[in-house]
């Protein structure tokens, strides 16, 4: 993975020397919070509902064990022994002090990372496909696109004061695991007919108060163009991007109200400007870059036996194909029932970073379902990860299964929310942990607010919690797709109080379980089959399908 | 500034500058973490006058905000579902909210 | 009165030539002018006049709106090269990123300068260093 040269290190700790005197002008009034706040959100920290909240960049969700270890550390040092993995691939500490927010960084700093840009009206953490350079239908790795991308956004001069925030996302893969079409840029690595390399470019994706799937602004950029092109269109979007009006500031906004094919000619005019000024990255840092993320000596020739017991049925869930047949990429589930979802302790960061070093080849990654992923794990040592992992509390053998769920800080945490999400998700995961295997594949995403930070659009079954005359109420949305065939769910009614979710729940699962084809159908696959109509019903059984307020 | 416990009315709250946790502000002027502490006026209108006064005080709270808060046996409790959470702390770990006792 | 900040920190007032309107710039066979320009305004407009103007000044009216950075970008990419100037409610903070887009200074009131003294701005007379994007036009540094 890519590790910092001098420039980057000196840019690191001179941006957190900045930081520390931002910190001593908001103190001493030479800064408003009017003015100090769009600072300290382009340092990544929040001012939440009990306490601030720092969010920490995990660049396209790709981690080595020091790092984790010193997150670990800052967890115990800074904050209250936890940290909770995010829907962006990023780490967020919810209980930092601002005095202390300088040192923390620093502490970052001593490891290659930063807090840079996970907050404010500019480009955010550049996600990627949390499988890059391990899954078998990879047509290239993201990560050398995405550490570019980083590197080109950060601190641009011309970006950082955009009409709303700006998220991109990258995947190598023709299996979309980047929710690239709901982001404001998604790019789909692929190749053309004569076999060069290049990216599709999506454009105004976005989940949120108007969830909508992106449009093909380009369907095939030469690699090397990628640079002038994301200028291009990020200074047409800076330009004529709303400022109005907070929630009609993204750049699908501006899609959907001037036309794509209007934009497109807009980017391709400001695109021809911007390449003669700037060409994009040399060729040499490109491939330095893309050395870095040369594969690791994968070991050849190790004998290995079939998992049994436990440690098989946990493989079925939490294991997938690597490209190296010997090898399997797995997924350290942090859904464990009865656990917020997404948190992991400080110890819990160290057993993930031991296994990592003596099992992994020095790499982690964090998916957007919230989870830890060991990239490359070679089978003869499962068991023992497995049990390693049981012992740490974090070997549920549920990945992709009902009780993984995705949720949001809610309204615990967030300042934003009008529902708590944590206790929702404590709950459904409990109730359902023991028929899980049985129901199959269920992606269940709970979001604490319209912002829909928990996913819930995309979610096979999405919940939405509002407030409903001042008691929490849950919307549920059905067949939603985060994948390449990305969709929106739809809503079917009316919404539920705490109380009557679960209920609702259980009659979804049942309908679900009698119509299925074999279990072998997973409920999105029935969902798309026989439509809206019979989870509806089985949703309101007295047909109350009356919109909620 | 005076203070009715048994009346509802509005209470100003806000974040510490420098810890981030929630405060409430005094008959004093002053700030404190307990919300049984708090300067309670009686209408919106002395709210507004009571936000006036902490807006004075950037270097001490961040986004002062009035809420409504209701009589109850051990001192003014917040109407709203989303203040009660703010002045209790989350609701998955209890452990890092405040005790009934330090409200 | 207005503090013009450059990388030397605080001056007066150069600018010789008064402002003009759009209008009078079209109308205006000579060169050395000087124009305001609104965030909102549309750079292409005045492509064909660039060569006229010695002083462009763009409106900040807000530090949070940005669209003069990507207004100086594109008069630079359209060819201008005389000077820019962003005006208005700049932070200290921001004097680094202005230089990187294309500006050459930025004028500030008094109110604001006595806020943002002098030196919060020298301490970012240094805006050609940690430039990344600048960093990527170059080959990598020797292993």
């Amino acid at each position: 993975m890519y590790s910092y040269d001098d420039f980057d290190e000196a840019f690191v700790r001179a941006r957190v020397a900045t930081f520390r005197e931002q910190v001593a002008r908001r103190i001493d009034g030479s800064l408003t919070e009017e003015e100090f706040r769009p600072i300290r959100l382009m340092n990544g920290l929040y001012l939440q509902l009990h306490a601030y909240m720092l969010r920490v960049a995990i660049p396209y969700g790709t981690i080595n064990p020091v790092q984790m270890r010193q997150l670990a550390m800052i967890a115990e040092r800074w904050d209250k022994g936890y940290g909770h993995f995010t829907t962006r691939q990023n780490i967020q500490f919810n209980w930092p002090e601002l005095r202390d927010v300088p040192d923390i960084l620093d502490a970052l700093a001593d490891v290659g990372m930063h807090a840079i840009q996970t907050s404010g009206n500019c480009v955010r953490n550049v996600t990627a496909d949390h499988f890059a350079g391990a899954a078998g239908d990879e047509i290239e790795d993201p990560r050398p696109t995405a550490e570019l991308i980083r590197q080109w956004s950060t601190d641009h001069p011309e970006f950082l004061y955009l009409p709303r925030k700006f998220k991109i996302a990258v995947t190598g893969s023709p299996n979309d695991r980047a929710v690239t079409r709901a982001h404001d840029i998604g790019l789909r690595m692929l190749r053309d007919a004569d076999g060069a390399p290049g990216y599709e470019v999506i454009v105004g994706g976005g989940l949120g108060r108007t969830p909508m799937i992106g449009k093909v602004i380009r369907p095939f950029l030469p690699k090397a163009e990628l640079l002038p092109y994301l200028e291009a269109v990020l200074q047409v979007y800076n330009l004529l991007g709303r400022r109005d009006n907070k929630y009609k500031a993204r750049i699908k906004i501006l899609v959907h109200e001037t036309g794509i094919d209007e934009v497109r000619e807009m980017v391709e005019a400001a695109f021809v400007l911007k390449k003669e000024a700037f060409p994009g990255a040399d060729p040499d840092l490109v491939a330095a870059i893309e050395a870095a993320f040369a594969p690791p000596r994968f070991i050849e020739g190790l004998m290995y036996a079939p998992l049994k017991g436990k440690a098989r049925v946990w493989a079925t869930t939490n294991t997938a194909a690597h490209r190296h047949p010997d090898y399997a990429i797995v997924t350290v589930s942090l859904k464990a029932v009865g656990a917020t979802p997404g948190d992991a302790t400080a110890q819990q960061m160290r057993v993930m970073a031991d296994l990592a070093e003596r099992f992994g080849h020095g790499e982690l990654r964090v998916s957007h379902e919230q989870n830890v992923i060991l990239p490359h794990v070679h089978r003869a040592h499962l068991a023992e990860v497995h049990e390693a992992l049981l012992e740490a509390g974090l070997g549920a053998a549920n990945v992709g299964l009902l009780s993984d769920i995705i949720a949001c800080p809610g309204m615990d945490y967030c300042a934003l929310a009008t529902a708590r999400s944590i206790p929702v998700a404590q709950e459904i995961a409990a109730h359902f942990e023991a028929r899980e295997r049985e129901i199959g594949p269920f992606k269940i995403k709970i979001s604490g607010c319209i912002n829909a930070c928990g996913h819930h659009h995309v979610a096979h079954v999405g919940i939405l919690g509002l407030d409903r005359a001042g008691v929490e109420n849950y919307q549920i949305t059905l067949g939603g797709d985060a994948t390449e065939s990305a969709a929106i769910g739809e809503r079917p009614g009316h919404g539920f109080p705490a109380e009557a979710l679960i209920p609702a729940l259980d009659r979804l699962v049942q309908r679900y379980l009698e119509l299925r084809r074999d279990p072998s159908e997973p409920f999105i696959d029935a969902f798309r089959r026989l439509g809206m109509t019979p989870f509806r019903d089985a949703l309101y059984p007295d047909g109350g399908t009356r919109d909620a307020a | 500034m005076w203070r009715v416990p048994e009346m509802a009315g509005f209470v100003v709250t806000a974040n510490d500058l420098l810890v981030g946790d929630v405060i409430y502000l005094t008959p004093a002027q002053g700030w404190t973490r307990r919300l049984r502490e708090a300067a309670v006026a009686p209408d919106a209108a002395a709210g507004e006058e009571l936000l006036t006064e902490a807006r004075r005080q950037p270097a001490r709270a961040v986004g002062p905000y009035l809420i409504e808060v209701a009589a109850a046996a051990d001192g003014p409790r917040p109407t709203v579902l989303r203040e009660r959470v703010r002045a209790s702390g989350p609701s998955n770990r209890p452990e890092h909210g405040r005790r009934p006792e330090d409200l | 009165m207005s503090v013009i900040v450059t990388d030397q920190g605080f001056g007066p007032e150069t600018r010789i030539a008064a402002f003009l309107t759009l209008d009078e710039l079209r109308q205006s066979e000579t060169a050395g002018h000087a124009l305001d320009l609104a965030p909102d305004a549309d750079p292409e407009a005045l492509a064909p006049f660039l060569d006229r103007l010695a002083l462009i000044r763009i409106a900040f009216p807000a530090f949070s709106d940005g669209r003069g950075f990507s207004i100086a970008s594109r008069l630079r990419l359209l060819g201008y090269r005389g000077r820019l100037r962003a005006r208005g409610h700049v932070l200290a903070d921001q004097y680094g990123h202005a230089r990187r887009a294309g500006f050459d200074e930025v004028e500030i009131d008094a109110i604001l300068a006595a806020r943002q003294p002098e030196e919060q701005w020298l301490r970012r007379a240094n805006w050609q260093d940690g430039d990344y994007r600048a960093r990527l036009r170059q080959k990598p540094a020797a292993a």
